[in-house]
């Protein structure tokens, strides 16, 4: 369990307590600005600020195995190849284990980019591969920023099945995203809006016009989602 | 690699011990005592110097350039060496100190300039004090401390002062001694394996700052850690040789190719490999029929290739 004990971010995120269970993916939307970020590394314990983080009932305290944080950032300063990045997600200083690198590359149908530079790679394939960095040590628990963001159709079904996986062997997944239809696929969601936690539940309770309506702007149409009329922009 | 280059720097180091003006082997025909007197008064300390400096600055330009995530980062940016250069003109030529004040003197500049750097850079605030904050604060240290320098060479007491000043500051092993050596050697010593420490950190930092937290790595502290480190392994240096430039920012792009890119493992290879560059660079200078000094001369090398590499990465 990953509890957040008003947790707040003041002003970028008002008080917030939560309980998370593990092997649930939980899903974080609402506009640009709305607080996810902010909420996401607040509960990965990356910021400072007032309210605490316990998971079992422990203060969080780093580690390679407990939590992995992915940040929404694809950029990669050093042109070393995506095998050795993904070694990195090991933690400073723990042994080579080449067989979980390459199983990571695998589950995030990375392996054909393995011996290439991650600077020469597409901004998607980038995004696959810093996605194995976080599965490779398999933490209990993965906060993940816009994991699908960069991806194709494809690759994001593919994403959002292997969290899936991942929560079934029994870790904790929370993810913000913005595709509201793959939305859809998660355990739970939390709605956040100008910095607060709007709405809890599961995904036919969150995913409600009047949430939708109001705090994005938009409305389900036989064709599609639709700008809403008189849409309430950023308001 | 790492074998290799070590055989190198075994062999540049015989050559720079047996290149000088006067053959060892005829004097020591002539004057055993005199040759002696020559190999560990004048070539040895000159060869040990050439090897400690050489491996400080590349040790301490792979671990600033890993720290800053930033591959046109050097050691100068934080502002240490030139600490040392400003602590060192003052010891020698205000307060009248010799060799082995000087010295003192500039490690006093050192540790001067890091404090000044750590208090600028605000430590402590939390995790928000990035890198980028820490670069800015190296920037203003050093120019400011840059400016002192010249400030005391317009104060100098005579214009044979500032003569020495000048060519002091140039960079040079040329007449250093045994004293300097084991002044600056423990101290390099001590800064390059406090890097070596922070190596796997330094490795986690290239998956940025948030990351690397993640991981486990303090991050505020891993920041202490390398300034303090990559101060000694340069200030040191610096005191007794003068300023060498450019071996901190060059060496670690020649070998980090052959280790995968990780900025920390370039650490130990980028040290040997600076004090192979070190040692060839100073017996250069004495082959030459130019009386070069050794800082223009790295300085020469280095500049060029630093522009080759700002327009291939361009």
């Amino acid at each position: 369990m990953l509890e957040a004990i008003t947790l707040a971010r003041p002003p970028m995120l008002e008080p917030v307590s939560l309980a998370l269970p593990p092997g649930t993916v939980t899903g974080v939307i609402g506009p640009n600005g709305a607080g996810k970020t902010t909420l996401l590394k607040a509960l990965a314990g990356l910021s400072r600020g007032p309210g605490s983080v316990l998971i079992d009932g422990e203060p969080l305290t780093p580690h390679p195995r407990r939590l992995a944080w992915l940040p929404a950032s694809r950029d990669a300063v050093w042109p070393m190849t995506a095998a050795t990045l993904v070694a990195l997600g090991l933690g400073p200083g723990a042994a080579p284990d080449a067989q979980a690198v390459a199983a990571a590359l695998a589950a995030c149908d990375a392996a054909p980019l393995a011996d290439r530079p991650v600077n020469q790679l597409s901004t998607g394939e980038r995004a696959r591969v810093l996605l194995a960095r976080a599965l490779v040590a398999r933490p209990a628990w993965l906060l993940l920023d816009e994991p699908i963001a960069n991806l194709d159709p494809g690759h994001r079904l593919d994403v959002m099945a292997l969290l899936a996986a991942e929560a079934q062997r029994g870790a904790g997944v929370v993810l913000a995203l913005h595709d509201l239809d793959l939305a859809a696929r998660c355990d739970r969601l939390l709605l956040i809006h100008k910095a607060r936690l709007v709405a809890d539940g599961t995904p036919a309770d969150v995913l409600q016009e009047r949430h939708l309506a109001g705090i994005f702007g938009v409305t389900r149409a036989a064709n599609g989602w639709q700008r809403a009329a008189n849409a309430p922009l950023g308001d | 690699m790492i074998r290799l280059l070590a055989l190198l720097c075994l062999a540049l180091a015989a050559a720079s011990l047996a290149i000088g003006p006067v053959d060892l082997a005829s004097v020591w025909a002539r004057d055993p005592e005199l040759a002696r007197t020559l190999f560990v008064e004048l070539r040895l300390p000159r060869t040990g110097l050439a090897l400690a400096i050489g491996a400080g600055l590349g040790g301490a330009g792979a671990a600033t350039q890993a720290l800053l995530r930033n591959p046109l980062a050097s050691p100068d940016v934080l502002g240490p060496s030139t600490g040392a250069a400003l602590g060192a003109v003052l010891a020698g030529y205000f307060l009248g100190a010799g060799v082995i004040g000087m010295a003192a003197g500039g490690i006093m500049g050192a540790l001067a300039a890091l404090l000044l750097l750590l208090g600028l850079a605000g430590f402590g605030a939390g995790p928000a004090a990035g890198s980028t904050r820490l670069v800015l604060a190296g920037v203003a240290v050093a120019t400011l401390l840059g400016v002192a320098i010249n400030l005391a060479l317009s104060l100098a007491p005579s214009p044979f002062a500032l003569y020495d000043l000048m060519i002091w500051l140039m960079g040079s092993l040329a007449d250093r001694t045994l004293p300097q050596l084991l002044i600056a050697a423990p101290l390099i010593a001590l800064g390059l394996a406090l890097l070596v420490r922070a190596a796997p950190a330094l490795d986690a930092l290239a998956l940025g700052e948030e990351v690397a937290q993640s991981l486990g790595v303090a991050t505020a502290g891993l920041n202490r850690h390398i300034i303090i480190a990559v101060a000694l392994a340069t200030g040191a240096g610096v005191a007794v040789a003068g300023s060498i430039a450019f071996v901190g920012l060059v060496v670690p792009h020649l070998v980090r190719p052959f280790t995968g890119h990780r900025p920390g493992a370039a650490i130990v290879p980028a040290a040997i490999a600076g004090a192979a560059l070190l040692l060839a660079a100073d017996i250069a200078v004495r082959l030459l029929p130019l009386d070069l000094r050794l800082g223009v001369l790295t300085a020469l090398i280095g500049a060029p290739f630093f522009l080759s590499l700002i327009l291939r990465g361009r």
